[in-house]
This record gives structure tokens, C-alpha cells and sequence, in this order.
């Protein structure tokens, strides 16, 4: 197309970039928050105390409750809480099959461990709901948004192998920044941003198009299968391969004590480590037990071990193990999940994801200051191309963050029994989101970024005197009584803060420079591929 | 259409030419991506459903190497042809197979 290779696959990088680069952002940003939901879930539930009741006790309320609610289920499941993914008991029951072929009902329901009652709190959306956004978007139907997403994702796919392609010493820009020079420097902390996690950034979009495997690619199925529903459903049957599906035997029989069993399993793996119960066809004399252990490797189907339900006898252990597509798709999924992270883990996964979101800003800005030059010198003013871009820039990149920190606000100051209470949390982000993405037709640009930056910085720092003004649970409360979900979220609101008006603060140094000193900006051109 | 495009001006060309290599490696891309998918899984020695699986699996790397296949081309004529003639025989290919009764 172009003269070279690397020119043509420089092309690529730079328009397929630009072209989903804002809904790339929005994915990145969101899907990283994601690997703290449990935490913000928390946070964003303040009058709800810590589960101290020992598993024990936990188990025998969601038996009682799953007694009351489900009788004559086909399955339930109770996750005892103290874990990341449940800090509080957790029980979800699916009814059988209805006679006109209807699937049963389901419920679930979070209690408190100690008395059985129903866990209350604020109708939030908590961090469930942004963490959701990353691949369901919002207000657009679902099955859409995976087509949208995904789309996007094979965009990003190609934008980081092009940019791996077009880069002569791609070892060596990990140790190359070069600050205040203009558009070198952006181009750096582009590369410097790119590569430094560039296993991260390649797993994480592969990853993502492989949740979605079955629907972006459900004509490789219907190639080998047949069309229609039922040839995708004996696809799915033979690679899920249930090993254990025995139906129940309709002679009413008790349950077996779960609390024995579930001794047994922590006699074999340790305290802590059952993740979760299920019980297969609870009260009738082919009811199993099922305990599965907490996942330690990114391999997502973790031990199980199998009881009869009604002798309570240990029927056989189950290891994670099946055919090497299986592992890989498995594997693939459970890094991007990074269920099975400890707290270390976890930091790095959650700065792996903003040095993706950087790096998506960054080639952005950098789209953008590349071709202000030329395009302050046209006679008419810039392209409405070019100042769409720059307004997006602005109100996406700096925006967004806004508008999550106006998602925990409206969290912490919307009254208590506002109807759609969840609902409005998340109109408080659209809109604040909107109302930056509008901000460019009120100011100049370049006021703009200065005001953004320093907004933000003042709405992340002012989060935690929100949450100190509005709940018992301030930092230094928090602090006392080392409970280090709400501290560490009001120190990420801090750090974060801080780190808008550093942008902010260099911003301004950076045009007070260009000012005194025009010239400088000139010797820097750069005539690479960009 | 080709003809055509050759006649206009060569900014007007180079947009129409753009247009087409985009068209070409969003669906020419996807059709190759999923015929090849689906012969891959004829052709893997495995079990059906880890058949499909993989070549499932694969089908995001060969759908972004056909797309920057049709960029890295000069010739535009050939970019174009390089995508759609493999994606028709495969088409084809797979319609033989399925008249033929073959199953993977």
C-alpha cells in the first residue's frame, strides 16, 4: 500500500488505533477496575460490617435458609464468606425443570452469616456493575455490545502486533524516555508504556476474544456441527464434558451433615480453601455433594471432591484436568479472570490495566499533537476532524476517570431511598462523562486540559472527606482497625488525585515554556513512521 | 469498478482504494477466517469438539495476520485477490465436503 512494510503496518497502527481508540479506553479502564469489584462492592456497601461468623456456623444458616426457599431444587450452591469473591455468605438455588420445558427458577440471596437475615445496605451497582461495563457496555443490549466490544478487541489485536512490527529496537525503548521534548516524549511514554507490559497487553486482548469464542466464531460451529441451536448445544455438551449428571431418583431421602464434609475437604486442603458447596438434587436419595476448592492457578476449573449426599461418603476427587484445547482455553480465560491472584498479584494485574489504558491514551495524544502544527497553520483553523479528535481526546481520556470518581459520589451522597437508586449511580457517570465530552464547545482546548486535569484531581483527593462526612468509616477509622479494603480504596482515591494534579502542574509548565521559548518546539520534529 | 477506480485522480483513487482494502479485511478477513476455520478442523487428528476448539482458538491470529497481509500489499489488485479468491475455494471446498458427507 504504502512504500515499505513497516510504513504500511505504521498506517495500520495509527488509523485502526484512532478509529475504536476512545471505546478501547473506556473497556481498558473499566475492565481494570474490575480486578478490585469484591473491594469497591464493599466500599460502596459501607454500612455493611465485616463477616466475622466461622464457616461452621455460616454453613448450617444457608442449609436453614436453602430449606425455607428451594425445597425440591435441582441444585444449590452456598459460598461460605471470608473469601476475596464472597467476603459475605452467598447462596443461589436453580428449581428443576418445569413440565412445559421452561427452565426452573433461580434466586440468590447474600445473608449475614450469623443470623440468617437478608444482608441490607444502599441499592448500589457497586463494582460489579463497572466491571460488567468492560465487555456489556451500558444502555445498549448485550448481544450487541459483545459484537461491539469484540470488534474492537480484534482492532487492539492488530494494533499491538503492527505496533510490535513497525519497532526497529523494541528491546531497547524500554529504557528510552526523553522528557520535555514535545511529541518525542510522547512517543517514548507510548513505547515505554507498550512495551513494558507487552505480554500483558497481548494476553489480555487475546484473552478477552476468547470469552467470546462461541459467539464470534459460532460459524466455525455451525460449519462442523450444523446450524441452528440444537448443533451448538451437542458442541457445548461434548466440550463441557459433564462427567458427573445423575438425575434424581424421585425417593424423598435427608441430606447428610455438610459441615462433615466439608471437614473432610479442609482436612485435605487446608483451612480456607473450600470455595464453594454445591448440592445436586438436595432431599432426594441421589443428592451429591460437590466441594470445589479455591483456584491457585490460573487454570479455572480448580479439585472438586464428590460426596454422596445422603451417607456423606467420599465418592472420588475430581482433579482439573482435561484435553490441551480445553487447558489452553481454560488457561486463557483464567489469566484474564486473574481469579486465582493473591493481593500482590492482584496490584500488579490492576497496573498492568492502567499501563494499558496509558498506553491507549497516549497513542491518542499523540495521533493529535503530531499534527497540530500543520493543522494551527491552515488559514481556516483546524480540520473539524482533527478538533473532533482533540475533543474526545480530552473528554474521553481525562473525562472518563471523572466520571467513575462521580459514579462513587453519587454513591456516597444520592439519599438512601431514592427509587432506581442503582440506576441513578450510573446515569451520574454518563452524564458527568457527557458533560466533559461537551466541555470542548464551551472552552478552548487547551484551558481545557488544565481544568479537566485539575477537576479531576480535586474530585479524587475530596473522595475520601466525601466518605468521612457521609459514613463512620473514614481513612483514619479504617486505619485503626486495619481494615484495608476501605483504607486502600481511600489511598487509591488519593493516589490517583495526586497523580491528575502532577499531570496537571506539568501541563501548565510545559505551555509556560512553549510561550517563552517558540523555537524549541521545532527542533524536536520528529520524521519517523507516525 | 476496478477500471473505474483507475481513471479517477490519485487522491480520489487512494480513498477508494482504502475504502476497498478496509472492506476486504474486515469481511474477505473474516470469511477466510472462519472457511479455514472450519477445514482446519476437518483436517486436525483430534476429536471433534477439540478440533473445533482450536481452530477456534487460531482464528483471531489468522483473522489479524489476513489483515495486515491486505495492508502490506502494494498492489492493490493483488491485495484484494489474495483475500477473496482462497476465501471462494474454501467456501467451495467446504460446500464439496458437505455434499460429499464428510464430518470431521
Amino acid at each position: 500500500m504504502k512504500n515499505g512494510f513497516r510504513q504500511s503496518m505504521s498506517w495500520l497502527h495509527t488509523w485502526g488505533g484512532l478509529s475504536v481508540g476512545w471505546i478501547l479506553y473506556f473497556v481498558f479502564l473499566t475492565g481494570t477496575l474490575g480486578y478490585f469489584d469484591t473491594e469497591i462492592d464493599r466500599w460502596m456497601k459501607p454500612e455493611v460490617p465485616a463477616e466475622t461468623a466461622n464457616i461452621e456456623q455460616s454453613i448450617s444458616v444457608a442449609k436453614q435458609r436453602l430449606d425455607e426457599k428451594a425445597q425440591g431444587a435441582e441444585r444449590w450452591f452456598i459460598s461460605p464468606p471470608g473469601n476475596r469473591d464472597t467476603p459475605n455468605l452467598r447462596i443461589f438455588w436453580q428449581m428443576p425443570e418445569q413440565a412445559d420445558g421452561k427452565p426452573g427458577a433461580r434466586g440468590n440471596e447474600s445473608l449475614d452469616a450469623k443470623t440468617g437475615e437478608l444482608l441490607s445496605g444502599r441499592a448500589t451497582g457497586g463494582g460489579q456493575t463497572l466491571y460488567r461495563m468492560h465487555y456489556s457496555l451500558h444502555y445498549i443490549p448485550a448481544n450487541i455490545s459483545y459484537w461491539v466490544v469484540g470488534i474492537c478487541s480484534m482492532f487492539m489485536l492488530i494494533a499491538i502486533i503492527t505496533g510490535v512490527v513497525i519497532h526497529k529496537k523494541i528491546f531497547k525503548d524500554i529504557f528510552t524516555f526523553r522528557s520535555q521534548k514535545g511529541q518525542r516524549s510522547w512517543l517514548d511514554m507510548h513505547n515505554l508504556l507498550s512495551v513494558s507490559a507487552l505480554p500483558f497487553h497481548f494476553m489480555i486482548t487475546y484473552s478477552g476474544l476468547i470469552f467470546f469464542l462461541t459467539t464470534y466464531m459460532s460459524l466455525i460451529i455451525a460449519g462442523t456441527y450444523g446450524f441452528g441451536r440444537e448443533a451448538q448445544e451437542t458442541f457445548f455438551d461434548e466440550f463441557f464434558a459433564e462427567t458427573d449428571t445423575l438425575d434424581a431418583s424421585g425417593t424423598p431421602a435427608n441430606l447428610a451433615e455438610l459441615s462433615a464434609m466439608f471437614t473432610i475437604a479442609e482436612a485435605q486442603w487446608g483451612k480456607g480453601q473450600v470455595r464453594y458447596l454445591e448440592i445436586n438434587h438436595p432431599g432426594d436419595s441421589n443428592a451429591r455433594v460437590i466441594i470445589a476448592r479455591q483456584m491457585d492457578s490460573p487454570l479455572r476449573s480448580s479439585p472438586e471432591l464428590v460426596f454422596n449426599g445422603v451417607t456423606g461418603e467420599l465418592l472420588n476427587s475430581k482433579s482439573a484436568s482435561t484435553t490441551v484445547p480445553h487447558t489452553v482455553y481454560d488457561t486463557f480465560l483464567g489469566l484474564h479472570e486473574g481469579l486465582f491472584a493473591n493481593i500482590g498479584l492482584r496490584w500488579l494485574y490492576f497496573f498492568s490495566g492502567l499501563l494499558g489504558t496509558a498506553m491507549i491514551a497516549t497513542g491518542m495524544i499523540l495521533w493529535s499533537v503530531k499534527r497540530r502544527p500543520a493543522q494551527l497553520k491552515k488559514v481556516d483553523g483546524p480540520d473539524f476532524g482533527y478538533r473532533l479528535v482533540e475533543s474526545l481526546n480530552l473528554g474521553t481520556i481525562v473525562g472518563l476517570p471523572i466520571a467513575v470518581a462521580a459514579y462513587f459520589w453519587a454513591n456516597r451522597l444520592l439519599p438512601v431511598d431514592l427509587e432506581n437508586r442503582a440506576q441513578w449511580e450510573i446515569h451520574s457517570m454518563f452524564i458527568v462523562w457527557l458533560m466533559c465530552l461537551l466541555s470542548p464547545l464551551l472552552r478552548p482546548i487547551q484551558k481545557g486540559w488544565h481544568e479537566l486535569l485539575w477537576l479531576a484531581a480535586a474530585i479524587y483527593c475530596l473522595l475520601p472527606v466525601v466518605n468521612a462526612l457521609t459514613t463512620d468509616r473514614h481513612l483514619i477509622n479504617s486505619i485503626k482497625e486495619s481494615d484495608w479494603i476501605f483504607a486502600g480504596m481511600d489511598l487509591t482515591f488519593i493516589a490517583v488525585g495526586l497523580l491528575f494534579a502532577f499531570a496537571a502542574s506539568r501541563l501548565q509548565q510545559r505551555v509556560k515554556q512553549e510561550a517563552t521559548t517558540p523555537v524549541r518546539h521545532k527542533k524536536n520534529q520528529v520524521n519517523e513512521a507516525y | 469498478m476496478l477500471r473505474t477506480i483507475k481513471n479517477l485522480s490519485t487522491d480520489t483513487r487512494y480513498r477508494w482504494e482504502i475504502t476497498f482494502r478496509v472492506i476486504t479485511a474486515i469481511f474477505g478477513g473474516y470469511l477466510l477466517t472462519i472457511t479455514s476455520g472450519i477445514l482446519l478442523a476437518y483436517a486436525l487428528p483430534m476429536g471433534k469438539s477439540d478440533a473445533v476448539t482450536t481452530a477456534m482458538l487460531s482464528s483471531f491470529a489468522i483473522y489479524a495476520g489476513a489483515a495486515m497481509w491486505i495492508f502490506s500489499q502494494r498492489s492493490f489488485r493483488k491485495a484484494l485477490a489474495g483475500i477473496w479468491i482462497p476465501a471462494i475455494i474454501f467456501t467451495a471446498l467446504i460446500t464439496l465436503l458437505k455434499l460429499m458427507g464428510v464430518t470431521p
